[in-house]
């Protein structure tokens, strides 16, 4: 509850943010602060400097482009929740903000931290794995992008390179009719996600003609569930289709399934399985 | 009673400053020149300590002073357990403030750092190098108690600090002759008592009057005065205790913690005011935690389900050493109460205090009662399964006749008055019983997993008389003590030795002066919480506050009145046996416009100029009220429940509560109790618990991993209640701060016991979590 000592900088804009943390060896970002302060209070983490961009503007806000949408990082959950575009080009990343933490949380929150932070239990890398979103990232060397599938390395651990900052996540649009759907097993005391799944299915002519599917919770970073879209492919979304793919994601979980005292590794691996049928049915309900 | 206001559900006075932050506790005192203490802790559950080199610190920014166990050695005393339970073979080793020699627990304090600011102290700490030896650890209090367990203390073989045992009837013969007998092995887990406010202490050493003022975030001020006095040696009347704005307690502000000893151990070294504020990180480590248990029980019955004896053996976890009061609770609380609401005639346990690795437990909201009740409740679903009959009937059958004036039950404890089956009955009514079982076999055909829970609760409350206090080995009286004063103006003060901490008592309490002088609540204000300015009293716990308390508040209200009706004779020239009173007026009988007002009489007897021959001035009486029993509220609540087979994951669906709790004085604060109170049972049912590994290491160390209770996973609570007056007590009361936390774990555990029936599941330890449930239902399906 007593972080130790640090110095902190604002930083006015992106640039200044990029110079600030490759001139401080082991600086540390912070935008709404909901991963890393409770850390640095436990002195879990003790980064000496702290440079702040939760003022820069440019950051913030949802945009339509494209075939889809540009979220600034330091959007919040509670925006995102919120967003008519967001609504209309990505719903399913509405229903994962609202589901994340509690109001306060959504509030300060941002979806930039929550995905920098890496935590496979938070709810939005997982939908925005299953979105086959890009990370847009701007270091000393410029600008580069990152696809959802490679940034998180690991448990707590990242893509970007110590002086990168993260601006913007692009979020295509779901296909035209598709439905999608982000269910939860929330842990009863953090909220963070035992087991998250999210799926988007579209239907052509009674059968599937694409589907993504992503599961949380389980590994160190969030699963996309190659084998549950393979099985679902061509598939007429029935019950036994549904209970058929929701099984094939055994096959995608490579066994180092995380555990903890609530939830074993076993039963996380069978939890997984449960939520992506139950995410699969939602969506497949709502597609068409 | 004569107004409205007794019995009436006014709002809480306190609610406005406490629901806009503007009340004031223990860390929001400021006193010019405070230093600030950090408290070094074991990283090891079990561990020697073979070396603190503190040098580090001491010249780390800020820091003034660095003290270790050698430095409190021999200066202060040893924390004291004060319940010593007489015939239990009771060991009391020693308790140091900070440990010098050994470590028993993580979180046993080894050294603290006072600097100028907090964070300079933090700082610091990491600069106390400590040598520790790590030894074996144990955890389980039952494992702790076996032959070859680590020994956590050299006198105390076998980790057994107490035996404690209980014999009423023949329960050998009755489970020899026994049709039917049941038995299953219950686990309570430990409990985090989580109150909103952590703890604080902060000490202010007088050298010039040699006088030591501590504020402390504690249920009974006189009680810390008392036992800071057996710490510091600062003679009892030198020493001020100021509980001022506490944040809840739930027991854990019972006890006398090492954290304000050494707060004020540094306060007299450095004769500045040093303060100690507990992080919720070390709330989780040190602060007592609540039951522990692990109770192996066997009913015997008939086979038309009549109870024929209970017999238990119960291993209670004490932690890394004896709390203040901990050898009462899965005694005198717990066992006492084996016979519930129920006719058993033959009651044994044998209860083992064991000391294990982890932070020292004591009383939690209930104390012993919800591991008494939970044991009880569990048997007698088990005896309904055994002969095929509805849990509501089998309890129904087996219930104590209604009674308004005293029930001995096996146990040997007389209760006061009791109408469980009339509780039963309203509790069935309320919740439908009979709608919800036919709901139930629907949603069992549908291939649903719905459960409905039932139980019937008595406790113990209102604690108590001082004579049995002493006869059980409390080391302190149970009586309490109220002063009423009336100013000039009408007004007037109420002074207790109790200290309300949320409870609500300065809205009750103050409509009890209400009640019996007729005045207006806001012409009463309660003063509690300060050893200088209120009377000597045993503290808020055990749901006694208003029971005893208040009693004391009522008689010293009546003393007030009769002295007015005399004065008032005088006043108008009346023979007192003439002077009628209502409502805060007395009159000449028959001459209603003959009277003086409460408030007249106030002003007459301060100003004292015509006082009758022989009468003192001044309007005041004070009052020690030493219960002549203890008080046994009861009631019955039903749970509905649905599992999902497929996750473990529960939905608690419907909660049905009907306490009776003798006379209200504010049906709405007893609601409000009972809405906390249940939801706290329901916690170590569904969600809570501490879990420590087998290294000893709390891994539910945070809220992040400790799911307390909350809103959006609770129903409505749905409450109603009777009334069964008290027979002994002045206004008929109860109490009702724990009763919920007593009956709500039993019925929802029965509850999900009964949803998984069908599946061939017969046990789960608490809490029920969703691995836990899931488990058990996959075994089921795999045969067991």
């Amino acid at each position: 509850m007593f972080p130790a000592q640090i110095t902190y900088h604002r930083a006015g804009s992106v640039a200044e943010a990029v110079q600030l943390l490759s001139d401080n060896e082991g600086a540390k970002l912070l935008a709404g602060g909901h991963s890393l302060l409770p850390l640095m209070k436990l002195r879990l983490a003790a980064p000496a400097v702290l440079v702040d961009i939760g003022r820069i503007e440019a950051l913030k806000g949802v945009s339509a482009s494209g075939g889809g949408i540009t979220i600034g990082a330091l959007t919040t959950h509670a925006e995102i929740a919120s967003s008519d575009l967001v609504q209309q080009h990505a719903p399913v990343l509405a229903e994962a903000a609202a589901l994340v933490g509690d109001p306060a949380v959504r509030n300060r929150g941002t979806i930039g931290g929550s995905v920098s932070h890496a935590d496979p239990a938070s709810d939005q890398p997982t939908v925005l794995a299953a979105l086959d979103a890009t990370f847009n990232v701007t270091g000393p060397g410029g600008d580069r992008s990152i696809a959802a599938a490679d940034f998180a390395t690991g448990l707590l651990e990242n893509a970007l390179a110590e002086n990168e900052v993260l601006t913007s996540i692009s979020v295509p649009s779901v296909p035209s009719g598709a439905g999608s759907a982000y269910v939860k097993f929330p842990h009863p005391a953090s909220r963070y996600a035992v087991v998250g799944a999210a799926a988007v299915l579209a239907v052509s002519g009674g059968a599937c003609s694409s589907a993504s599917v992503a599961v949380g919770g389980v590994e160190t970073t969030p699963v996309r569930a190659s084998s549950v879209e393979a099985a679902l492919a061509g598939s007429d979304l029935s019950d036994a289709a549904l209970d058929a793919a929701a099984a094939a994601v055994a096959g995608d979980l490579n066994g180092d399934a995380m555990g903890d005292v609530f939830a074993s590794a076993e039963y996380r691996r069978a939890m997984a399985a449960v939520y992506v049928r139950r995410a699969l049915g939602a969506a497949a309900s709502r597609a068409g | 009673m004569t107004t409205r206001i007794f019995g009436s559900g006014i709002r809480r006075r306190e609610d406005p400053r406490l629901i806009t932050g503007r009340a004031s506790y223990t860390d929001d005192i400021k006193l010019p020149g405070t230093l600030h203490a950090a408290i070094l802790r074991s990283p090891y559950a079990h561990a020697n300590i073979k070396s603190v080199d503190a040098t580090g610190a001491a010249g780390q920014p800020g820091v003034v002073a660095v003290y270790t166990g050698e430095d409190t050695d021999g200066v202060l005393n040893g924390l004291p357990c004060a319940w010593l339970i007489p015939g239990s073979d009771l060991k009391t080793p020693a308790h140091p403030a900070i440990a010098k020699d050994k470590v028993r627990y993580v979180g046993d304090a080894v050294a603290v750092v006072v600097a100028e600011t907090r964070y300079q102290a933090e700082d610091a700490l990491e600069h106390i190098s400590v040598d520790y030896e790590p030894l074996d650890v144990v955890v389980s209090p039952k494992a702790a108690a076996q032959d070859g367990a680590p020994q956590l203390h050299e006198d105390v073989p076998n980790n057994i600090a107490f035996t404690w045992a209980l014999a009423g009837g023949d329960t050998d013969a009755a489970f020899a002759d026994a049709a039917v007998t049941v038995s299953d092995t219950i686990t309570l887990p430990r409990l985090i008592a989580n109150p909103m406010e952590p703890r604080s202490a902060l000490a202010q050493w007088s050298a010039a009057m040699g006088e030591l003022t501590l504020w402390n975030t504690t249920q009974n001020p006189h009680i810390a005065r008392f036992v800071t006095c057996v710490v510091t040696s600062v003679p009892e009347h030198k020493i001020r205790v100021i509980a001022p704005e506490v944040g809840g307690g739930f027991g854990s502000k019972i006890p006398y913690y090492a954290d304000e000893a050494i707060t004020a151990f540094c306060s007299m070294k450095l004769g500045v005011p040093v303060k100690w504020t507990e992080t919720r990180s070390e709330n989780y480590l040190i602060t007592t935690q609540g039951r522990d248990h692990i109770e192996e029980v066997e009913m015997a019955a008939t086979s038309d389900g009549v109870i024929t004896g209970l017999r238990t053996t119960v291993y209670a976890g004490m932690g890394g050493y004896l709390s203040t009061a901990a050898p009462g609770v899965p005694t005198i609380l717990h066992g006492l109460m084996y016979s519930g609401p129920y006719n058993i005639p033959n009651i044994s346990g044998t209860v083992y205090g064991v000391f294990n690795n982890g932070a020292p437990v004591d009383a939690y909201r209930g104390a012993g009662r919800p591991e008494a009740t939970m044991l009880l409740e569990r048997m007698v679903d088990l005896v309904a399964a055994a002969v095929g009959q509805d849990p509501a009937e089998v309890r129904r059958k087996n219930l104590i006749p209604k009674f308004e004036n005293g029930h001995d039950v096996a146990t040997g404890i007389t209760y006061d008055s009791g109408d469980y089956e009339s509780a039963l009955d309203s509790c069935l009514s309320a919740a439908g019983y009979e709608a919800l079982r036919a709901e139930q076999a629907q949603a069992r055909a549908d291939g649903r997993c719905v459960g409905v829970g039932v139980s019937s609760y008595v406790e113990i409350c209102g604690l108590g008389p001082s004579q049995v206090a002493g006869a059980v080995g409390f080391q302190g009286g149970l009586w309490e003590s109220a002063i009423i004063r009336f100013y000039p103006t009408g007004k007037a003060n109420v002074m207790v030795g109790s200290s309300p901490h949320g409870q609500g008592e300065e809205t009750t309490f103050a409509q009890i002066v209400a009640g019996e002088l007729g005045v207006e609540v806001d012409d009463v204000e309660v003063i509690h919480g300060d050893t200088d300015n209120t009377p000597m009293g045993w503290g808020t716990y055990g749901s006694r506050t208003t029971a005893v308390s208040g009693a004391a508040i009522a008689v010293a209200a009546r003393k007030i009145k009769e002295k007015s009706r005399a004065l008032a004779a005088h006043l108008l020239e009346a023979a007192p046996e003439d002077i009628e009173y209502e409502d805060g007026r007395f009159y000449v009988r028959g001459s209603p416009d003959q009277h003086k007002t409460i408030q007249d009489i106030a002003l007459m007897a301060n100003v004292a100029w015509n006082m009758p021959e022989g009468m003192e001035p001044g309007l005041e009486a004070s009052a020690f009220y030493d219960p002549p029993n203890f008080t046994y509220p009861f009631g019955a609540h039903i749970a509905v429940v649905e599992v999902d087979p497929e996750t473990g994951r529960i939905d608690l669906q419907r909660y049905v509560a009907v306490d009776d709790c003798g006379v209200q004085i504010n049906p709405m604060i007893v609601e409000g109790q009972v809405h906390g109170g249940v939801v706290q049972g329901v916690g170590p049912a569904l969600w809570e618990g501490a879990v420590y590994d087998d290294d000893g290491q709390l891994v539910t160390g945070s809220m992040l991993d400790y799911a307390l209770p909350r809103a959006d996973l609770l129903p409505d609570i749905e409450v109603s209640s009777n009334t069964t007056p008290s027979p002994h007590h002045p206004l008929g009361v109860k109490g009702i701060g724990e009763a919920g936390t007593i009956a709500s774990t039993p019925t929802v555990y029965n509850a999900v016991m009964d949803a998984l029936r069908p599946l061939g599941v017969t046990r789960v330890d608490m809490p029920l979590t969703p691995e836990k449930v899931w488990r058990a239902i996959n075994d089921a399906r795999n045969g067991g």
